[in-house]
């Protein structure tokens, strides 16, 4: 698993959304830019994530910090 | 019991529950070692179980709450959220205020 995989996952799974993702194959850190997110909050705007990710999200991917904006934030 | 009603229970008997991987004083993972240290800042009394060593506990939460890794943070058994979001809280002064409010 690279960052460009989930980067890819990510942006499958929310057409639109800016994604960055930096990490060493285990462990990984995304900033998310989505209009999903306006209006929910952290817990919600990270589960829209992680379900993007299907089961990998705690398996194959072992930690993912996540930074969760929407467009005007 | 099954582990879902186990779970409800857990966070039923305490307003503040920490599920992470080993024990405050031993964690396994320097994330749950995060949200002990965090919790502790705010000078939290919580409950924490080892999901390591429970592996139907660490299951059947990922399923409860929707959410697939650990920490998770509970307070009057709602989600709070993983190191993330209780980094954030904290650094937002948030987190203090959550955990003084459930021990009032």
């Amino acid at each position: 698993m690279q960052p460009e995989d989930i980067k890819q996952m990510i942006e499958r799974g929310l057409p639109g959304a800016r994604v960055s993702v930096t990490g060493d194959g285990h462990h990984f850190e995304a900033e998310v830019v989505a209009s999903e997110f306006a209006g929910k909050g952290m817990i919600q705007r990270h589960q829209i994530v992680y379900g993007t990710l299907g089961g990998k999200m705690g398996n194959e991917i072992h930690a993912l910090s996540l930074r969760t904006l929407a467009p005007d934030e | 019991m099954n582990t879902q009603d186990k779970i409800r229970e857990q966070l039923a008997n305490d307003k503040i529950v920490l599920y992470m991987k080993g024990t405050p004083q031993f964690p396994q993972c320097g994330f749950s070692a995060k949200a002990v240290q965090l919790l502790g800042a705010c000078g939290a009394k919580f409950s924490s179980y080892d999901v390591l060593s429970d592996p139907e506990i660490r299951q059947g939460l990922k399923e409860y709450s929707n959410w697939p890794t650990f920490p998770q943070l509970y307070v009057n058994g709602e989600l709070v959220g993983g190191c993330d979001i209780i980094t954030e809280l904290f650094q937002k002064g948030e987190l203090q205020q959550l955990v003084a409010k459930a021990m009032s």
